[in-house]
């Protein structure tokens, strides 16, 4: 196909694509309060959300910081944090 | 087979002869013949379609994007209010390269509440990215169709398409249209087949996000398919001429201009009733010729500089008008005139707003007009308005 008709059509994973740097606050998980449900795991748009050890953890090359975790979670335990400017 | 039906009629066998397989509808008037013939064929099994309903134009787009994304041919039909509401999706339609064509029967956009002819639906999509090709008659909405498919499909132009007749004028008057046997059209458009197609197994990324690094390219390529198109027009038409019998031309239709010395440019239904006027006039000796606009997207602009850079003056009829501005097909022809050694006074004639009749008489004053001469300051008149002369200059308002 002639790149002129290339369509915008990706057959690779966006894995390249890291959205972290868009973020302005990121979600900070309280473990300790955690009861594991992984409601945020379910939730999270951006799959940023990972299982380690049956726990939450967050990919911050990823999470845009929507605050769609902290939001859903029913125990309360995690808090979003402005980022500091680096 | 030689058959007397209305335009309506003839988009429905096009998209049944195209062996269309996925048809997402949403009825409007003047179009909703169309879709209740396919329905007709669908549900009677002459057509194996898979028609869907659905709630809204804006859906019905929506519909045929992923109808095509999954590799179908795909149709559907609209007009007015309904193309307005696809607006955002037919972006979707060209941006993803996807070959949809569409028949638009061209009507007035309210309020004041009108299903009448005017063009100002069609030209208000101009910036979208689909092919737009106006039609003259019954007969050629069935093979642009047809040529839509052939064009659109091709690998380096892969942009969607509408086949525009107008409303009523063509829509609902019955023409004798010749419908090409089923083992010709097929001969003539071989089935669709995509590199890429959204089905398992095969995983891809649709509608991603393209940061500044990208986007500009995709949207150039839009451009270059576009381009690309005027020239494979041509030949589609040429091989439609073999196969089936019929062309039209390509982009412009020249009519008589040889020896004119003043041309009219117009497109849909109106062309057929210039022809008779420039006829009758060349009959009184009289030098007038005209340009059918076949295309306005890709816009012809060198074929039409060919025609009418020597020409003294050339008037543009417009079914539409951009307020604050002028005509659309006034502002583009002039834009492609414009520093061409002698290019000729461009003059613009608003006619047929809102489904008002262009009649001969009302070609004739237009041509007697360009005939004369360029009078007063005015470039842009409208035609026909009521208790004002029959072509009346905008002149003294700001740039008129």
């Amino acid at each position: 196909m002639p790149a002129s008709t290339k369509a915008p059509i990706a057959t690779a994973t966006s894995k390249a694509v890291k959205t972290g740097s868009w973020r302005v606050i990121r979600p900070v998980f309280d473990l300790d309060k955690c009861s594991g449900c992984l409601t945020c795991w379910k939730f999270c748009p951006d799959v940023a959300v990972e299982i380690v050890d049956g726990r939450p953890k967050v990919n911050y090359d990823y999470c845009k910081g929507c605050g769609i975790c902290a939001n859903e979670c029913p125990k309360k335990c995690v808090k979003m944090i402005r980022q500091e400017l680096e | 087979m030689r058959k007397l039906m209305t335009g309506d009629h003839a988009a429905a066998y096009a998209a049944k002869l195209a062996r269309v397989q996925v048809v997402p509808v949403y009825p409007i008037t003047p179009q909703t013949a169309i879709v209740e013939k396919l329905s007709t064929f669908a549900a009677n099994g002459d057509m194996q379609a898979k028609m869907i309903d659905v709630e809204s134009e804006h859906t019905a787009m929506a519909a045929c994007i992923s109808a095509s994304t999954a590799g179908a041919r795909t149709f559907t039909a609209t007009s007015s209010q309904g193309l307005s509401l696809m607006h955002e999706l037919l972006f979707w339609a060209s941006g993803s390269r996807l070959p949809i064509v569409m028949a638009e029967v061209s009507r007035a956009l309210a309020p004041p509440w009108s299903i009448w002819a005017d063009h100002l639906d069609v030209i208000s999509e101009r910036d979208t990215g689909w092919i737009q090709i106006f039609c003259e008659s019954n007969q050629e909405v069935l093979d642009t169709i047809l040529m839509l498919y052939r064009l659109c499909e091709m690998e380096d132009v892969m942009l969607p398409a509408m086949a525009i007749m107008d409303a009523f004028v063509l829509s609902h008057t019955m023409e004798p249209v010749q419908i090409p046997g089923q083992h010709r059209v097929d001969e003539f458009l071989p089935p669709y087949s995509p590199e890429f197609v959204l089905k398992a197994g095969t995983p891809a990324v649709f509608g991603s996000v393209a940061k500044p690094d990208t986007y500009a390219e995709f949207r150039r390529g839009i451009d270059v398919g576009m381009r690309t198109a005027a020239k494979r027009l041509v030949e589609v038409e040429e091989e439609c001429q073999r196969k089936l019998g019929r062309s039209y031309g390509g982009l412009i239709e020249e009519y008589r201009c040889d020896g004119a010395d003043v041309v009219l440019i117009a497109n849909g239904s109106v062309v057929s009733t210039a022809r008779y006027v420039v006829n009758q006039m060349r009959q009184e000796g009289k030098k007038v010729g005209l340009v059918k606009l076949r295309a306005f997207r890709p816009f012809p602009a060198s074929e039409l500089v060919k025609v009418i850079g020597s020409k003294s003056t050339v008037g543009v009829l417009d079914r539409s008008y951009s307020f604050g501005n002028g005509g659309a097909l006034f502002t583009e022809v002039r834009g492609a005139a414009y520093g061409r050694a002698g290019a000729p006074r461009i003059k613009d004639y608003v006619a047929g707003i809102g489904g008002r009749d262009i009649t001969p008489e009302v070609l004739r004053a237009v041509f007697d007009d360009l005939l004369n001469g360029p009078r007063g300051q005015s470039d842009i008149a409208w035609v026909g308005l009521k208790d004002e002369p029959l072509i009346k200059g905008i002149g003294g308002e700001r740039d008129g």
